[in-house]
Formats: structure tokens, sequence, C-alpha cells
């Protein structure tokens, strides 16, 4: 990837920490230090390598995603918005009572989302159903997953790690958001998970650990996934969760906490001069 | 009248067969030979997934698949279907509708030896509770086959329930046709009406055969839909007979006796008797031992059918 498509793809990201800011500051809640840990990821997938069609959402060849910490919405609905699924005013609407844009991900009711996440630690054995089907049928598209730090220890995430591998899933491409915290504390405090490239190791994973806010390495990491046969590949995305916010960077009580109107004044700032830095 | 043949094994019959729609796939989380899950697996191979000992990643893998149209077909014992996997069921596939069929077998008390934590006795309070979700629990082999037909051609997602021990076959008779939601009257009366699910059934036969001796003569209605249930076959059976008794393999709370009083309760008030255990786990023991110790006999229904029946106002 050239610098220039690279700027882009960082604005991009940008962009959908600012729209994703003005959805929680409509709805007056949603989670932002666990989306906006996501922008640049999110950004890669869907503006660069995802095989999708906006215009009809349930393509049957299309790549499929699944946001498997579904509270995560503040990075899904912005970028499935601004790719095109449905209109970007409808964001204003997030969490209101009459708006098809709930809390957590659901594929039923928000055009682009393959499936409906929310219970940790679920969404991911649907994506091995995905990726299964995919081999079973024939079909060529790569199913990406997206885990939180905190959601792997969920008991169920380590049983589809074990089928994935087991039944050689190389068309699943699992993206780890490693932000190392979760809504208590820090990873290293609610349930330390120690040496995860070891654990991903042993169970069978192609394992790439990169920085999760460089463009360029998201991309080369997922070409890596995609080239890589016979087993399944996971990204440790080292991230930073609150991401371009100062005040929210690595803390926990910006997990689903709401802004006030200063600290909302304060953080469109930060995300608009860093888009100005970008852009320039 | 054809021979005993147990729930579970009419099943592996039907699954295999179905097997012919190429869409349709089953998953087991290693008690397929007990399930008979295996009977699909071992004629289709390349549609079955033997997922190992992991039930939650078992529905989620499903509720995947079903996303590329496929069918799938999840089977393990009911305390695992309904009972640890209540939040993926809930979450991954009623919600969104997805349309996975599970199948909980070795239901209620007739597991016998296993014990109490094999014994699920709240699967069908469970599966009902949760919005959308079909729950399906058969009463002999030929209506499970039926049954087996009936939810794969539905779409969405359903709980099929089914025991270890093989029972009587009541409804191989001319005109017998299996409809999600409608039950079926086995025999008409006047007096009261036994409303019984699954193996149930069979006993609640025996003993409305018994009482028309004494010249009481009971309805017998087959309710192998929980839900959604059929509320008109129990508001008439309220009308008409003026007292309900409620039988089934499953704690009086939450299954088939709590359904059928909502119902009551809210339509046509009449006294309901329920006949089922008695908010209690269940016990190691011979199936059958059990089933007298724990009350789920002709004698118990006959009794609540006769104090039912002087509850009449």
């Amino acid at each position: 990837m050239n610098a220039q498509r690279a700027r882009e793809l960082g604005g991009i990201a940008q962009n959908l920490r600012i729209t994703g800011l003005k959805m929680v500051q409509s709805a007056h809640s949603g989670h932002i230090g666990g989306a906006f840990s996501l922008s640049e990821i999110m950004s890669v997938l869907y503006f660069e390598k995802m095989n999708i069609r906006p215009e009809d959402p349930q393509w049957e060849d299309r790549d499929r995603f699944v946001l498997s910490k579904g509270h995560a919405t503040v990075a899904l609905y912005p970028t499935l918005a601004t790719r095109g699924f449905f209109p970007i005013e409808d964001l204003s609407t997030f969490r209101n009572i009459d708006s098809y844009l709930s809390g957590h991900a659901e594929m039923k009711h928000v055009p682009g989302v393959d499936m409906s996440t929310g219970s940790l630690g679920q969404g991911l054995s649907t994506a091995v159903g995905m990726a299964l089907a995919a081999k079973q049928l024939g079909k060529k598209y790569t199913t990406y997953a997206i885990l939180g730090d905190g959601e792997i220890a969920e008991g169920q995430i380590w049983e589809a790690f074990m089928f994935a591998a087991a039944h050689k899933l190389d068309n699943l491409i699992v993206i780890l958001d490693s932000n190392k915290v979760q809504l208590d504390g820090t990873i290293e405090e609610i349930l330390n998970t120690g040496d995860i490239t070891k654990k991903f190791l042993s169970f069978g994973f192609h394992v790439i650990s990169i920085d999760g806010h460089d463009v360029q390495q998201i991309a080369a990491a997922i070409d890596g996934g995609n080239a890589t046969e016979g087993k399944p590949t996971i990204i440790i995305a080292n991230t930073v969760k609150g991401k371009g916010i100062s005040f929210m960077e690595g803390k926990s009580k910006w997990h689903g906490k709401t802004p006030n109107d200063e600290e909302f004044k304060i953080a469109f700032e930060e995300l608009y001069n860093k888009n100005l830095k970008l852009e320039g | 009248m054809a021979d005993k043949i147990a729930t579970r094994h009419a099943y592996g019959e039907a699954l295999s067969e179905l097997g012919k729609e190429p869409n349709v796939v089953a998953l087991d989380a290693d008690v397929s030979t007990c399930t008979m899950s295996c009977m699909f697996g071992e004629k289709y191979p390349d549609r079955f997934y033997n997922v190992g000992i992991a039930e939650a990643n078992m529905v989620g893998i499903a509720a995947g698949m079903s996303t590329l149209g496929q069918i799938p077909f999840i089977h393990t014992f009911a305390m695992f279907a309904a009972g640890r996997t209540y939040d993926q069921i809930r979450n991954t596939l009623a919600y969104p509708h997805l349309n996975v069929k599970v199948v909980g077998t070795h239901a209620g008390l007739t597991v016998g030896e296993d014990g109490a934590t094999h014994q699920c006795l709240e699967d069908l309070g469970l599966m009902r509770a949760i919005p959308e979700m079909v729950v399906i629990c058969p009463c002999d082999g030929n209506e499970t086959k039926q049954a087996v037909r009936a939810i794969a051609s539905y779409n969405g997602p359903c709980y099929l329930r089914l025991g270890r021990l093989a029972v009587d076959v009541v409804t191989e008779f001319p005109g017998y046709k299996f409809e999600i939601g409608k039950a079926q009257s086995l025999k008409d009366g006047t007096d009261a009406t036994i409303i019984a699910t699954g193996i149930m059934v069979q006993i609640a036969l025996k003993a409305a055969a018994e009482l028309e001796k004494e010249n009481i003569n009971v309805r017998v209605l087959n309710m192998h839909t929980i839900k959604p249930i059929d509320k008109d076959a129990i508001i008439n059976a309220a009308k008409e007979t003026g007292a309900i008794i409620t039988a089934e393999e499953h704690n009086v709370l939450t299954g088939l006796g709590s359904a059928v009083s909502e119902v009551v309760t809210d339509t046509v008030p009449v006294p309901v008797l329920k006949v089922g255990t008695e908010d209690t786990f269940g016990k190691s023991g011979n199936a059958e031992a059990l089933m007298e110790r724990f009350g789920l006999n002709k004698e118990n229904i006959i009794e609540k059918v006769k104090k039912s029946i002087s509850m009449k106002k």
C-alpha cells in the first residue's frame, strides 16, 4: 500500500471516530472506548480489503464479518453507513426507541450486519460456522471476526479456536482488539491472559502481531492471513482503548460512559485537530 | 399396534431420511450414538460434524451455517441442549430467528440410572420462555418422524424434546396428521380432559381406559406442541369438560401444566391439576421405577381426574 492510500485510510478511520462520537452524543449512550480502538481496523477492512456490495448486502459471495464484541456498534454502524449500506443521517437515531440502529449489532434490522451479537463469547462460533459452510459449499469468501481481549475469558471462544484449527479453516481471519482494558479495569488486573501469542500458536493458529492503528500493518496482516493455507489466522492488533481522545485513552471508565458537554467539546476538538493533520 | 420404539431412534431414522435434502446438516456434541444423529452421519459424512464436548460452540456454528441457507439440526442431551446453552439459543439463534433445530434427547426422569445431573426436567420451561421459539415434545416414534419433517419445513428456531426409553406407538391411526401447534384428541369425553405430552400421552390413555370402567369419560389431548400452544383445544376442553389435568415428564412449574394454566386462567377458568415432578430434582434408578416414585403414573392421573371433577362448580 502506498503512502497516499495509507493516509486516506487513516483519514477514513479518524472520520469514523468523529461520526461515532456524534452518534453517542445523539444517543446519550454507547461504547466509545472499545469502538475507537477499532477505527483503523474497520477502515482497512471495509474500505480496502473486504469483498462486499453495499447495494446488495445479502450478496451470497460477500466476505463475512462478525463483530463478536457486539457492543462496538459505535465502530460498526459509522463504518457501514459511510460505506453506503444505509444513510449516514440515520446514525443520529442510534439507540432510539423507534430506530433500527440498536445498541448491539443486529443482523435482522441493520443492513450489512452478518450476525447478531452482544452476548460476549458467542460471535466467534458463528464466524466459524460461516467459514465451515464456505468450505462445504465450495465458496471462496473470507470470514472475519473481531474479538475483544476481555472477551477471550469466555470459554466458548476457546471451543471455537479448537474447532477452527482442527477443521483447518484457513478462510477464517480473527482479529483480536488487544486494547488491554476491559469494563472493570485492565486485562492484567481482571484476568491476566498471559502470553496470548503462545496460547494462539499452541491452538494451531497462524499468529500475526501488529500495531492495530497502523493501516499498512493491518492491510499486510490481512493479506498474510488470506495467503495462509491449512490453518486459521489470528491477528493480535495492539490497540489503545479510546484512541484519539487524550482523556479516554487506556481508561476502563470510558468503556461505556457518555461524556458530559465539556468532555464532548474537548473530544471533538481533539478529533478534528488530528484530522486536519492527517489531511494536511 | 406397532412395536415400541424410543422417540430418539425414530428420530435417527427420520433425520437420515431428511438428509435427501442437500441443505440439511447435522452437528452433535460427542453423544451421536445416543442421540442417534449417528445414523445421519453414516449416510452423509460430509454434512455431519461432531464438534466434541462443546455445546455452546455447536449452537454458534449452527447459527453461522444457517445464514448460508443450510438447515442445521444440532444434538445433545436435553440437559445440555436446553440448559447449558440457554444464552446461546436465546441470543444467537432465537433473537435473529435463525433456522436451526435444537434436538434434546434423554429428557426427563426416564434417563434412569444416570441420575439427576442428566435428567432435565426444566427444558420445556426454559425453551418456551424464549420468544419465537417453537417447542415440540412428540409422544411416540410415528409422531416424531412427522414432527421432524414439519420442523424442517418451518423456517425458524425449534426445540425438539426426545426420550431415551422405548414407548408405545399411539398415533398410528388413519387420519393422524402432525401439525405444529395443533393438539389431537386421542379420545373424546365430557367429564374432564387430560392434556398430556411426550411419554405421558400413553399413560394418560391407560388412565382414561380405566376411568371408563367407572363411567368417568375423559377426553385425552395429545399436546405435542408446547409452544405455540393450541389455545383453541384448551379453551374447548375447559368449556366442554369443565376440568383439566395436565401430565408431563417435567417439572410442574414452567412446563405444560403452566402453559395450560396460563390459557385457562385468561379465558375459561376451571380447575387445572398437574401431574409432573413437583419442583424437585430426579435421582438414579430404573426408569419405570422412577416414574412410579415421582407419581408420573396412571394412578396419580386417575386420582387427579377425580379430584378435578369434584372441584367443578
